[in-house]
Protein backbone atom coordinates (compact mmCIF):
# COMPACT_ATOMS: atom_id res chain seq x y z
CA UNK A 1 0.00 0.00 0.00
CA UNK A 2 3.00 2.14 1.01
CA UNK A 3 4.40 0.74 -1.98
CA UNK A 4 3.34 2.76 -4.36
CA UNK A 5 3.78 6.54 -3.53
CA UNK A 6 7.09 5.60 -1.82
CA UNK A 7 8.56 4.58 -5.38
CA UNK A 8 7.36 7.18 -7.09
CA UNK A 9 8.87 9.36 -4.68
CA UNK A 10 12.53 7.63 -5.25
CA UNK A 11 12.13 7.58 -9.10
CA UNK A 12 10.93 11.21 -9.06
CA UNK A 13 14.11 12.11 -6.71
CA UNK A 14 16.59 10.11 -9.07
CA UNK A 15 15.34 11.61 -12.47
CA UNK A 16 15.77 15.24 -10.67
CA UNK A 17 19.66 13.64 -9.72
CA UNK A 18 20.10 12.81 -12.85
CA UNK A 19 21.69 9.11 -14.28
CA UNK A 20 19.50 6.77 -12.09
CA UNK A 21 22.10 5.00 -9.92
CA UNK A 22 20.54 1.60 -9.91
CA UNK A 23 20.25 1.58 -13.37
CA UNK A 24 23.89 2.23 -14.24
CA UNK A 25 25.97 -0.75 -14.06
CA UNK A 26 28.13 0.96 -11.66
CA UNK A 27 27.33 3.54 -10.04
CA UNK A 28 30.74 5.41 -10.49
CA UNK A 29 31.07 5.04 -14.06
CA UNK A 30 30.12 9.01 -15.83
CA UNK A 31 29.37 7.14 -19.19
CA UNK A 32 25.52 7.30 -19.06
CA UNK A 33 25.45 11.02 -17.75
CA UNK A 34 27.62 11.82 -20.26
CA UNK A 35 25.43 9.66 -23.09
CA UNK A 36 22.64 12.25 -21.46
CA UNK A 37 24.51 15.30 -21.57
CA UNK A 38 26.33 15.22 -24.67
CA UNK A 39 24.09 12.80 -27.07
CA UNK A 40 21.31 13.90 -25.47
CA UNK A 41 20.86 9.99 -24.57
CA UNK A 42 20.26 9.16 -27.84
CA UNK A 43 20.44 4.90 -28.49
CA UNK A 44 24.22 3.85 -28.85
CA UNK A 45 24.82 1.02 -31.53
CA UNK A 46 27.64 -0.83 -31.18
CA UNK A 47 30.61 0.63 -33.20
CA UNK A 48 32.76 -1.70 -33.96
CA UNK A 49 32.17 -2.44 -37.74
CA UNK A 50 31.68 1.37 -38.34
CA UNK A 51 35.22 3.06 -36.57
CA UNK A 52 38.04 2.02 -34.67
CA UNK A 53 39.65 4.07 -31.75
CA UNK A 54 43.40 3.36 -30.71
CA UNK A 55 45.29 5.10 -27.92
CA UNK A 56 47.94 3.56 -25.77
CA UNK A 57 46.84 1.58 -23.06
CA UNK A 58 49.03 3.91 -20.40
CA UNK A 59 48.89 7.71 -20.86
CA UNK A 60 53.21 8.08 -21.00
CA UNK A 61 52.66 11.92 -21.03
CA UNK A 62 49.36 13.14 -19.39
CA UNK A 63 49.62 16.15 -21.77
CA UNK A 64 50.42 14.34 -24.88
CA UNK A 65 48.53 11.22 -25.73
CA UNK A 66 47.73 10.11 -29.03
CA UNK A 67 45.15 8.72 -30.41
CA UNK A 68 43.68 7.82 -33.81
CA UNK A 69 40.31 7.25 -35.13
CA UNK A 70 39.81 4.98 -38.02
CA UNK A 71 36.75 4.52 -40.29
CA UNK A 72 35.77 1.21 -41.07
CA UNK A 73 32.95 0.95 -43.11
CA UNK A 74 33.42 -0.66 -46.51
CA UNK A 75 33.62 1.01 -49.92
CA UNK A 76 30.00 -0.98 -50.57
CA UNK A 77 28.70 0.33 -47.22
CA UNK A 78 26.16 3.25 -48.54
CA UNK A 79 26.40 4.80 -44.90
CA UNK A 80 28.96 7.55 -44.73
CA UNK A 81 30.31 8.96 -40.95
CA UNK A 82 29.00 12.77 -40.78
CA UNK A 83 30.77 12.98 -37.39
CA UNK A 84 33.10 11.61 -34.20
CA UNK A 85 33.02 12.64 -31.06
CA UNK A 86 35.95 11.74 -28.96
CA UNK A 87 34.88 11.90 -24.92
CA UNK A 88 37.47 11.08 -22.52
CA UNK A 89 35.21 10.50 -19.20
CA UNK A 90 36.95 11.33 -16.81
CA UNK A 91 38.53 14.57 -17.52
CA UNK A 92 37.31 17.68 -16.18
CA UNK A 93 36.04 18.67 -19.81
CA UNK A 94 35.14 15.21 -21.02
CA UNK A 95 34.22 16.35 -24.32
CA UNK A 96 37.06 16.32 -26.02
CA UNK A 97 36.33 17.21 -29.99
CA UNK A 98 33.43 16.57 -32.65
CA UNK A 99 35.03 15.95 -35.86
CA UNK A 100 32.96 16.81 -38.52
CA UNK A 101 33.94 14.80 -42.22
CA UNK A 102 33.84 16.80 -45.63
CA UNK A 103 30.65 14.97 -47.20
CA UNK A 104 33.24 14.68 -50.06
CA UNK A 105 36.72 14.20 -48.56
CA UNK A 106 36.29 10.65 -47.92
CA UNK A 107 38.21 11.34 -44.34
CA UNK A 108 39.34 7.69 -43.58
CA UNK A 109 41.99 8.25 -40.50
CA UNK A 110 41.84 11.35 -37.62
CA UNK A 111 44.83 11.90 -35.33
CA UNK A 112 45.01 13.99 -32.62
CA UNK A 113 46.24 14.56 -29.20
CA UNK A 114 44.79 14.82 -26.34
CA UNK A 115 45.00 15.24 -22.27
CA UNK A 116 44.34 12.45 -20.01
CA UNK A 117 43.51 13.36 -16.53
CA UNK A 118 43.20 9.90 -14.90
CA UNK A 119 42.13 6.75 -15.70
CA UNK A 120 39.45 5.96 -17.31
CA UNK A 121 37.45 4.80 -20.38
CA UNK A 122 37.79 6.84 -23.63
CA UNK A 123 34.85 6.77 -25.98
CA UNK A 124 34.49 7.46 -29.66
CA UNK A 125 31.21 7.96 -31.23
CA UNK A 126 30.15 8.10 -34.62
CA UNK A 127 27.06 9.53 -36.44
CA UNK A 128 26.41 8.16 -39.33
CA UNK A 129 24.36 9.02 -42.64
CA UNK A 130 21.91 6.92 -41.48
CA UNK A 131 21.00 9.11 -38.38
CA UNK A 132 22.21 6.48 -35.94
CA UNK A 133 25.31 6.91 -33.78
CA UNK A 134 27.64 3.78 -33.37
CA UNK A 135 30.43 3.58 -30.06
CA UNK A 136 32.80 1.91 -29.51
CA UNK A 137 36.18 2.65 -26.52
CA UNK A 138 39.37 2.00 -24.94
CA UNK A 139 40.41 1.63 -21.56
CA UNK A 140 43.51 4.55 -20.67
CA UNK A 141 45.50 4.54 -17.58
CA UNK A 142 46.49 7.48 -16.26
CA UNK A 143 50.16 8.91 -16.49
CA UNK A 144 52.63 7.49 -13.32
CA UNK A 145 55.60 9.97 -12.08
CA UNK A 146 55.54 13.85 -12.33
CA UNK A 147 53.86 13.76 -15.67
CA UNK A 148 51.00 16.25 -15.61
CA UNK A 149 48.11 17.15 -17.99
CA UNK A 150 49.60 21.07 -17.45
CA UNK A 151 52.07 22.57 -19.65
CA UNK A 152 55.50 22.09 -19.38
CA UNK A 153 57.22 25.30 -20.30
CA UNK A 154 54.55 27.58 -19.84
CA UNK A 155 55.64 30.69 -21.88
CA UNK A 156 56.81 28.35 -25.14
CA UNK A 157 53.22 27.98 -26.64
CA UNK A 158 52.19 31.09 -26.10
CA UNK A 159 55.35 32.47 -28.09
CA UNK A 160 54.07 30.54 -31.00
CA UNK A 161 50.10 31.99 -30.50
CA UNK A 162 48.51 31.38 -33.87
CA UNK A 163 51.64 29.79 -36.23
CA UNK A 164 50.35 27.05 -38.49
CA UNK A 165 51.85 24.68 -40.05
CA UNK A 166 51.09 21.70 -42.58
CA UNK A 167 52.52 19.30 -44.12
CA UNK A 168 51.62 16.27 -46.50
CA UNK A 169 52.94 13.04 -45.53
CA UNK A 170 53.79 10.19 -48.48
CA UNK A 171 51.52 7.50 -47.98
CA UNK A 172 52.95 3.54 -48.08
CA UNK A 173 51.90 2.13 -50.39
CA UNK A 174 49.78 4.59 -52.63
CA UNK A 175 50.52 5.89 -55.68
CA UNK A 176 49.73 9.55 -56.69
CA UNK A 177 46.90 8.14 -58.77
CA UNK A 178 44.87 7.19 -56.03
CA UNK A 179 44.05 10.58 -54.87
CA UNK A 180 44.98 9.48 -51.24
CA UNK A 181 46.55 11.97 -48.89
CA UNK A 182 47.61 12.07 -45.49
CA UNK A 183 48.35 15.62 -44.30
CA UNK A 184 48.91 17.51 -40.77
CA UNK A 185 47.88 21.06 -39.69
CA UNK A 186 49.84 22.31 -36.39
CA UNK A 187 48.82 25.19 -34.36
CA UNK A 188 50.40 27.20 -31.73
CA UNK A 189 48.20 27.22 -28.80
CA UNK A 190 48.39 26.93 -24.88
CA UNK A 191 45.28 25.95 -25.36
CA UNK A 192 44.84 26.57 -21.36
CA UNK A 193 42.59 24.45 -19.33
CA UNK A 194 41.79 27.46 -16.85
CA UNK A 195 41.98 24.90 -14.46
CA UNK A 196 44.96 26.52 -12.08
CA UNK A 197 44.30 28.70 -9.64
CA UNK A 198 46.68 31.44 -9.11
CA UNK A 199 48.34 31.50 -5.57
CA UNK A 200 48.37 34.83 -4.80
CA UNK A 201 44.78 36.25 -6.04
CA UNK A 202 43.08 32.58 -5.40
CA UNK A 203 41.20 33.33 -8.65
CA UNK A 204 40.83 31.13 -11.70
CA UNK A 205 43.05 31.63 -14.77
CA UNK A 206 40.12 31.86 -17.84
CA UNK A 207 40.70 28.85 -19.92
CA UNK A 208 42.06 29.93 -23.33
CA UNK A 209 41.97 27.35 -25.79
CA UNK A 210 40.94 26.75 -30.04
CA UNK A 211 37.37 26.15 -30.31
CA UNK A 212 36.90 25.36 -33.66
CA UNK A 213 39.37 24.52 -36.55
CA UNK A 214 38.41 24.04 -39.87
CA UNK A 215 39.88 23.01 -42.87
CA UNK A 216 39.11 23.03 -46.86
CA UNK A 217 40.73 21.24 -50.57
CA UNK A 218 40.12 24.61 -52.58
CA UNK A 219 36.39 25.16 -51.45
CA UNK A 220 35.49 22.17 -50.36
CA UNK A 221 35.86 21.35 -46.47
CA UNK A 222 37.74 18.25 -45.37
CA UNK A 223 37.13 18.22 -41.85
CA UNK A 224 36.58 20.40 -38.87
CA UNK A 225 36.99 20.17 -34.95
CA UNK A 226 35.14 21.36 -32.48
CA UNK A 227 37.32 21.51 -29.03
CA UNK A 228 37.89 21.70 -26.12
CA UNK A 229 40.62 21.86 -23.04
CA UNK A 230 41.35 18.52 -23.20
CA UNK A 231 43.06 18.54 -26.67
CA UNK A 232 46.84 19.19 -26.16
CA UNK A 233 48.77 22.17 -26.42
CA UNK A 234 49.73 23.13 -29.72
CA UNK A 235 46.82 21.05 -30.68
CA UNK A 236 47.84 18.85 -34.07
CA UNK A 237 45.58 16.83 -36.29
CA UNK A 238 47.13 14.68 -38.64
CA UNK A 239 44.31 13.04 -40.91
CA UNK A 240 43.71 10.83 -44.33
CA UNK A 241 41.49 12.22 -46.62
CA UNK A 242 41.14 11.95 -50.84
CA UNK A 243 42.28 14.98 -52.92
CA UNK A 244 39.59 16.62 -55.21
CA UNK A 245 42.37 17.63 -57.31
CA UNK A 246 42.62 20.85 -55.43
CA UNK A 247 45.45 23.16 -55.91
CA UNK A 248 45.48 25.16 -52.53
CA UNK A 249 45.01 23.99 -48.67
CA UNK A 250 43.12 26.10 -46.55
CA UNK A 251 43.19 26.12 -42.68
CA UNK A 252 40.98 28.71 -40.18
CA UNK A 253 41.31 28.39 -36.22
CA UNK A 254 39.38 30.34 -34.24
CA UNK A 255 40.05 30.56 -30.03
CA UNK A 256 38.07 31.20 -26.99
CA UNK A 257 39.14 34.79 -26.74
CA UNK A 258 38.20 35.83 -30.19
CA UNK A 259 41.63 35.34 -32.38
CA UNK A 260 41.21 33.68 -35.98
CA UNK A 261 43.96 31.97 -37.41
CA UNK A 262 43.92 31.43 -41.41
CA UNK A 263 46.40 30.42 -43.59
CA UNK A 264 46.56 28.66 -46.97
CA UNK A 265 48.92 26.37 -48.79
CA UNK A 266 49.50 25.12 -52.13
CA UNK A 267 48.63 20.83 -51.97
CA UNK A 268 51.71 18.80 -53.42
CA UNK A 269 49.80 16.83 -56.12
CA UNK A 270 52.13 14.42 -56.17
CA UNK A 271 50.73 12.53 -53.50
CA UNK A 272 54.03 12.72 -51.23
CA UNK B 1 55.09 -23.56 -1.98
CA UNK B 2 55.14 -21.33 -4.64
CA UNK B 3 52.40 -19.66 -2.42
CA UNK B 4 53.92 -19.92 0.97
CA UNK B 5 56.64 -18.08 0.00
CA UNK B 6 54.97 -15.45 -1.65
CA UNK B 7 52.77 -14.81 1.85
CA UNK B 8 56.02 -15.19 3.72
CA UNK B 9 58.06 -12.26 0.85
CA UNK B 10 54.61 -10.74 1.42
CA UNK B 11 55.11 -10.23 5.62
CA UNK B 12 58.74 -9.88 4.93
CA UNK B 13 57.79 -6.57 2.93
CA UNK B 14 55.29 -5.00 5.57
CA UNK B 15 57.76 -5.58 8.00
CA UNK B 16 60.12 -3.79 6.22
CA UNK B 17 57.65 -1.20 5.18
CA UNK B 18 56.76 -0.69 9.07
CA UNK B 19 59.62 -0.29 9.93
CA UNK B 20 60.45 2.23 7.71
CA UNK B 21 57.62 3.82 9.22
CA UNK B 22 58.39 4.11 12.30
CA UNK B 23 61.57 5.25 12.03
CA UNK B 24 62.20 8.66 12.72
CA UNK B 25 65.58 10.00 11.59
CA UNK B 26 66.14 9.72 7.23
CA UNK B 27 69.35 7.87 6.70
CA UNK B 28 71.89 10.56 5.75
CA UNK B 29 75.24 10.54 5.06
CA UNK B 30 78.38 12.99 4.97
CA UNK B 31 79.74 13.49 1.80
CA UNK B 32 81.87 16.49 2.62
CA UNK B 33 82.14 19.07 5.16
CA UNK B 34 78.33 20.12 7.05
CA UNK B 35 76.61 18.65 3.98
CA UNK B 36 74.56 15.92 4.20
CA UNK B 37 72.52 13.52 1.64
CA UNK B 38 69.94 10.89 2.02
CA UNK B 39 70.05 9.16 -1.57
CA UNK B 40 66.15 7.93 -2.73
CA UNK B 41 65.63 4.69 -3.52
CA UNK B 42 65.74 4.08 -7.56
CA UNK B 43 61.94 3.78 -8.04
CA UNK B 44 58.28 5.15 -8.20
CA UNK B 45 57.34 6.55 -5.49
CA UNK B 46 54.89 4.26 -3.81
CA UNK B 47 53.03 3.62 -0.50
CA UNK B 48 55.69 0.98 0.73
CA UNK B 49 58.70 3.52 0.05
CA UNK B 50 56.73 6.78 1.48
CA UNK B 51 57.79 8.62 -1.42
CA UNK B 52 61.17 8.66 -0.71
CA UNK B 53 62.98 8.18 -4.35
CA UNK B 54 65.03 11.73 -4.98
CA UNK B 55 67.78 12.78 -2.83
CA UNK B 56 67.44 15.14 -0.50
CA UNK B 57 69.79 16.98 1.66
CA UNK B 58 70.95 19.76 4.38
CA UNK B 59 73.95 22.20 4.38
CA UNK B 60 75.08 23.62 7.56
CA UNK B 61 76.77 27.05 8.33
CA UNK B 62 77.86 28.76 10.98
CA UNK B 63 74.69 30.30 11.80
CA UNK B 64 71.91 28.51 10.23
CA UNK B 65 70.73 25.15 8.05
CA UNK B 66 69.41 25.04 4.07
CA UNK B 67 67.45 22.23 3.83
CA UNK B 68 68.01 21.18 -0.08
CA UNK B 69 64.57 19.35 -1.31
CA UNK B 70 62.16 17.87 1.09
CA UNK B 71 61.23 14.60 -0.29
CA UNK B 72 58.11 12.85 -1.47
CA UNK B 73 55.73 13.11 1.63
CA UNK B 74 55.70 15.15 4.70
CA UNK B 75 56.76 11.54 6.55
CA UNK B 76 59.69 11.89 5.06
CA UNK B 77 60.34 15.56 5.43
CA UNK B 78 59.62 14.86 9.10
CA UNK B 79 62.45 12.23 9.27
CA UNK B 80 64.94 14.37 7.49
CA UNK B 81 64.19 16.96 10.08
CA UNK B 82 64.66 14.51 12.68
CA UNK B 83 68.35 14.00 10.78
CA UNK B 84 68.88 17.42 11.39
CA UNK B 85 67.84 17.86 14.57
CA UNK B 86 69.77 14.49 15.61
CA UNK B 87 73.20 16.73 14.72
CA UNK B 88 72.43 20.01 15.42
CA UNK B 89 69.92 22.82 16.71
CA UNK B 90 70.73 25.78 14.62
CA UNK B 91 67.56 27.33 12.80
CA UNK B 92 66.36 25.94 9.63
CA UNK B 93 66.29 29.56 8.10
CA UNK B 94 65.80 28.36 4.12
CA UNK B 95 64.03 25.36 2.37
CA UNK B 96 65.02 25.56 -1.13
CA UNK B 97 63.30 23.28 -3.50
CA UNK B 98 65.14 22.51 -6.91
CA UNK B 99 62.01 22.24 -8.99
CA UNK B 100 58.32 21.30 -8.30
CA UNK B 101 58.00 17.60 -8.60
CA UNK B 102 56.34 15.76 -5.97
CA UNK B 103 59.60 13.84 -4.68
CA UNK B 104 61.28 16.96 -4.16
CA UNK B 105 58.59 19.14 -2.65
CA UNK B 106 55.64 16.70 -0.91
CA UNK B 107 57.86 16.66 2.23
CA UNK B 108 57.56 21.23 2.47
CA UNK B 109 55.38 20.69 5.45
CA UNK B 110 57.29 19.14 7.69
CA UNK B 111 59.74 22.46 7.60
CA UNK B 112 56.95 25.06 7.81
CA UNK B 113 57.40 27.57 10.38
CA UNK B 114 57.85 31.17 11.63
CA UNK B 115 61.79 31.82 10.06
CA UNK B 116 61.89 29.20 7.62
CA UNK B 117 61.85 30.71 4.19
CA UNK B 118 61.33 28.83 1.45
CA UNK B 119 62.95 29.33 -1.72
CA UNK B 120 62.40 28.57 -5.27
CA UNK B 121 62.56 29.61 -8.95
CA UNK B 122 60.59 32.25 -9.83
CA UNK B 123 58.55 29.99 -12.37
CA UNK B 124 58.19 27.60 -9.46
CA UNK B 125 54.54 29.17 -7.71
CA UNK B 126 53.32 29.25 -11.39
CA UNK B 127 54.04 25.72 -11.66
CA UNK B 128 52.89 24.60 -8.26
CA UNK B 129 49.68 26.51 -9.08
CA UNK B 130 48.87 24.68 -12.13
CA UNK B 131 49.78 20.85 -11.14
CA UNK B 132 49.97 20.71 -7.05
CA UNK B 133 46.16 19.47 -7.18
CA UNK B 134 46.81 17.38 -9.83
CA UNK B 135 49.72 15.76 -8.07
CA UNK B 136 47.88 15.29 -4.79
CA UNK B 137 44.91 13.60 -6.73
CA UNK B 138 47.60 11.17 -8.80
CA UNK B 139 49.52 10.22 -5.87
CA UNK B 140 47.05 9.20 -3.78
CA UNK B 141 46.09 6.17 -5.86
CA UNK B 142 49.59 5.16 -5.38
CA UNK B 143 50.41 6.26 -2.37
CA UNK B 144 47.61 6.41 -0.69
CA UNK B 145 45.31 8.28 1.77
CA UNK B 146 47.76 8.14 5.25
CA UNK B 147 50.45 9.54 3.29
CA UNK B 148 49.13 12.16 0.91
CA UNK B 149 46.11 13.44 3.48
CA UNK B 150 48.92 15.62 5.37
CA UNK B 151 51.12 16.76 1.97
CA UNK B 152 50.64 20.78 1.57
CA UNK B 153 51.63 21.82 -1.05
CA UNK B 154 53.93 25.08 0.01
CA UNK B 155 55.36 27.49 -2.89
CA UNK B 156 58.40 29.15 -2.58
CA UNK B 157 57.75 33.07 -1.17
CA UNK B 158 62.00 33.88 -2.14
CA UNK B 159 62.25 33.62 -5.69
CA UNK B 160 65.18 33.49 -7.77
CA UNK B 161 65.74 34.65 -11.16
CA UNK B 162 69.41 34.92 -12.84
CA UNK B 163 71.78 34.19 -9.30
CA UNK B 164 71.01 34.66 -5.94
CA UNK B 165 73.79 34.45 -3.01
CA UNK B 166 72.43 33.48 0.70
CA UNK B 167 74.73 33.35 3.44
CA UNK B 168 74.39 30.46 6.05
CA UNK B 169 76.94 32.21 8.19
CA UNK B 170 80.62 31.97 6.73
CA UNK B 171 78.89 29.51 4.15
CA UNK B 172 77.77 31.02 1.01
CA UNK B 173 75.63 29.92 -1.50
CA UNK B 174 75.02 30.53 -4.57
CA UNK B 175 71.33 29.46 -6.13
CA UNK B 176 71.01 29.71 -9.86
CA UNK B 177 67.96 29.68 -11.52
CA UNK B 178 67.77 27.58 -15.39
CA UNK B 179 65.86 28.33 -18.52
CA UNK B 180 63.43 25.43 -18.93
CA UNK B 181 65.48 22.11 -18.94
CA UNK B 182 64.29 19.10 -17.04
CA UNK B 183 61.33 21.53 -15.88
CA UNK B 184 60.62 25.17 -16.59
CA UNK B 185 61.41 26.05 -12.52
CA UNK B 186 65.15 23.90 -12.02
CA UNK B 187 67.46 25.69 -9.63
CA UNK B 188 71.13 24.42 -8.73
CA UNK B 189 72.79 25.29 -5.57
CA UNK B 190 76.67 25.41 -5.03
CA UNK B 191 78.39 25.54 -2.33
CA UNK B 192 81.48 27.86 -2.37
CA UNK B 193 82.99 25.98 0.48
CA UNK B 194 83.45 22.76 -0.35
CA UNK B 195 82.49 23.13 -4.37
CA UNK B 196 79.89 20.34 -3.93
CA UNK B 197 76.63 20.84 -6.58
CA UNK B 198 73.41 20.26 -5.56
CA UNK B 199 71.65 19.82 -9.39
CA UNK B 200 68.39 18.80 -8.88
CA UNK B 201 66.89 16.83 -11.58
CA UNK B 202 69.02 18.79 -13.95
CA UNK B 203 71.31 15.89 -13.46
CA UNK B 204 69.89 12.10 -13.51
CA UNK B 205 72.52 9.17 -12.72
CA UNK B 206 71.04 5.34 -13.06
CA UNK B 207 67.38 6.38 -12.85
CA UNK B 208 66.72 7.77 -16.23
CA UNK B 209 66.24 11.17 -17.13
CA UNK B 210 62.80 12.23 -17.14
CA UNK B 211 62.09 15.24 -19.50
CA UNK B 212 59.48 17.48 -18.31
CA UNK B 213 60.36 20.76 -19.82
CA UNK B 214 62.60 21.14 -23.02
CA UNK B 215 64.76 18.84 -24.35
CA UNK B 216 66.59 21.41 -26.54
CA UNK B 217 66.42 23.62 -23.47
CA UNK B 218 68.25 20.49 -21.62
CA UNK B 219 70.89 20.15 -24.01
CA UNK B 220 71.71 23.88 -24.34
CA UNK B 221 72.06 23.93 -20.22
CA UNK B 222 74.83 21.20 -20.26
CA UNK B 223 78.01 23.05 -21.05
CA UNK B 224 77.30 25.62 -19.06
CA UNK B 225 76.45 23.14 -16.04
CA UNK B 226 79.83 21.77 -16.88
CA UNK B 227 81.34 24.68 -16.29
CA UNK B 228 80.38 25.08 -12.91
CA UNK B 229 83.56 25.06 -10.51
CA UNK B 230 82.07 22.08 -8.58
CA UNK B 231 84.31 18.73 -7.46
CA UNK B 232 81.08 17.04 -6.91
CA UNK B 233 77.48 16.59 -7.86
CA UNK B 234 74.22 15.85 -5.44
CA UNK B 235 71.89 14.77 -9.05
CA UNK B 236 68.00 14.43 -8.35
CA UNK B 237 68.34 10.87 -8.40
CA UNK B 238 71.18 8.70 -8.75
CA UNK B 239 74.51 8.59 -6.38
CA UNK B 240 76.72 11.59 -5.41
CA UNK B 241 79.56 11.52 -8.10
CA UNK B 242 82.44 13.79 -9.58
CA UNK B 243 81.55 16.76 -11.05
CA UNK B 244 81.73 17.22 -14.40
CA UNK B 245 82.37 13.51 -15.10
CA UNK B 246 79.07 12.49 -13.66
CA UNK B 247 77.02 14.40 -16.94
CA UNK B 248 78.27 12.28 -19.66
CA UNK B 249 75.34 9.61 -19.17
CA UNK B 250 72.62 12.06 -19.55
CA UNK B 251 74.47 13.90 -22.34
CA UNK B 252 74.52 10.77 -24.62
CA UNK B 253 71.10 9.84 -23.85
CA UNK B 254 69.32 12.86 -24.42
CA UNK B 255 71.74 13.56 -27.27
CA UNK B 256 70.52 9.63 -28.45
CA UNK B 257 66.78 10.94 -27.51
CA UNK B 258 66.78 14.52 -29.91
CA UNK B 259 68.95 12.59 -32.61
CA UNK B 260 66.40 9.61 -33.11
CA UNK B 261 63.51 11.71 -32.48
CA UNK B 262 64.58 13.95 -34.80
CA UNK B 263 64.96 11.03 -37.65
CA UNK B 264 61.28 9.86 -36.72
CA UNK B 265 59.41 13.67 -37.75
CA UNK B 266 61.80 13.62 -40.52
CA UNK B 267 60.89 10.89 -41.38
CA UNK B 268 56.73 11.53 -41.38
CA UNK B 269 56.40 9.06 -38.10
CA UNK B 270 53.58 9.78 -36.34
CA UNK B 271 53.85 10.85 -32.25
CA UNK B 272 52.41 7.34 -31.38
CA UNK B 273 56.11 5.90 -32.36
CA UNK B 274 57.90 7.87 -30.43
CA UNK B 275 58.76 5.20 -27.99
CA UNK B 276 60.88 3.97 -30.39
CA UNK B 277 63.54 6.43 -30.02
CA UNK B 278 66.73 6.13 -27.68
CA UNK B 279 65.93 2.49 -27.79
CA UNK B 280 69.96 1.90 -28.00
CA UNK B 281 69.79 3.40 -24.03
CA UNK B 282 67.15 0.83 -22.83
CA UNK B 283 70.41 -1.34 -21.42
CA UNK B 284 72.15 1.43 -19.63
CA UNK B 285 69.44 3.01 -17.31
CA UNK B 286 66.80 1.68 -14.48
CA UNK B 287 63.11 2.54 -15.10
CA UNK B 288 63.86 3.26 -18.85
CA UNK B 289 60.73 1.19 -19.58
CA UNK B 290 58.77 4.02 -17.04
CA UNK B 291 60.22 7.08 -18.86
CA UNK B 292 61.49 6.66 -22.31
CA UNK B 293 58.40 6.80 -24.35
CA UNK B 294 56.86 9.61 -21.98
CA UNK B 295 60.66 11.45 -23.20
CA UNK B 296 60.28 10.91 -26.69
CA UNK B 297 56.91 11.97 -26.42
CA UNK B 298 57.40 15.53 -25.23
CA UNK B 299 60.40 15.69 -27.09
CA UNK B 300 58.85 15.04 -30.62
CA UNK B 301 56.34 17.56 -29.64
CA UNK B 302 59.01 20.20 -29.51
CA UNK B 303 61.01 18.86 -32.11
CA UNK B 304 58.36 19.07 -34.69
CA UNK B 305 58.47 22.46 -34.36
CA UNK B 306 62.17 23.22 -35.27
Amino acid sequence: MLGSPLRSFVVAGLLLLGTPPALAADANDPWPGLVQDIFNNRPMNDGSDVIAIEMPGRAEDAAIVPVTLRTKLSPADSRQVRNITLVIDQNPAPMAAKFQLGPDARVSEISTRVRVNNYGDVHAVAELSDGQLYMVKTYVKASGGCSAPAAKVADESKNRLGQMRYRQFEKAGEGPASGTREAQIMIGHPNNSGLQMDQVTQLYTPAFFVNELRLWQDDSPVLSMEGGISISEDPNIRFTYVSNGAKRFRAEAKDTEGHVFEREWKTDNSGT
Amino acid sequence: MARVAWIAAALMMSVTATARAQQRELPVTSIADGIFVHTGVTAQMTRENDGAIANVGFIEGDDAIAVIDTGGSVREGRQLLAAIRARTNKPIRYVINTHGHPDHVFGNGAFVQDGTIFVGHTNLPRTLAARGKFYLDAFRRTMGDELIDEVRIVPPTLLVSGTLKLDLGRRPLVLRAWSAAHSDSDLTVFDEKTKTLFAGDLVFLAHTPVLDGSIRGWLGTLDELAALPAQRVVPGHGPVSEWPAALADERRYLQTLASDVRGLVKSGKPIATAGTAAGSERSRWELFDDFNTRNATAAFSEIEWE
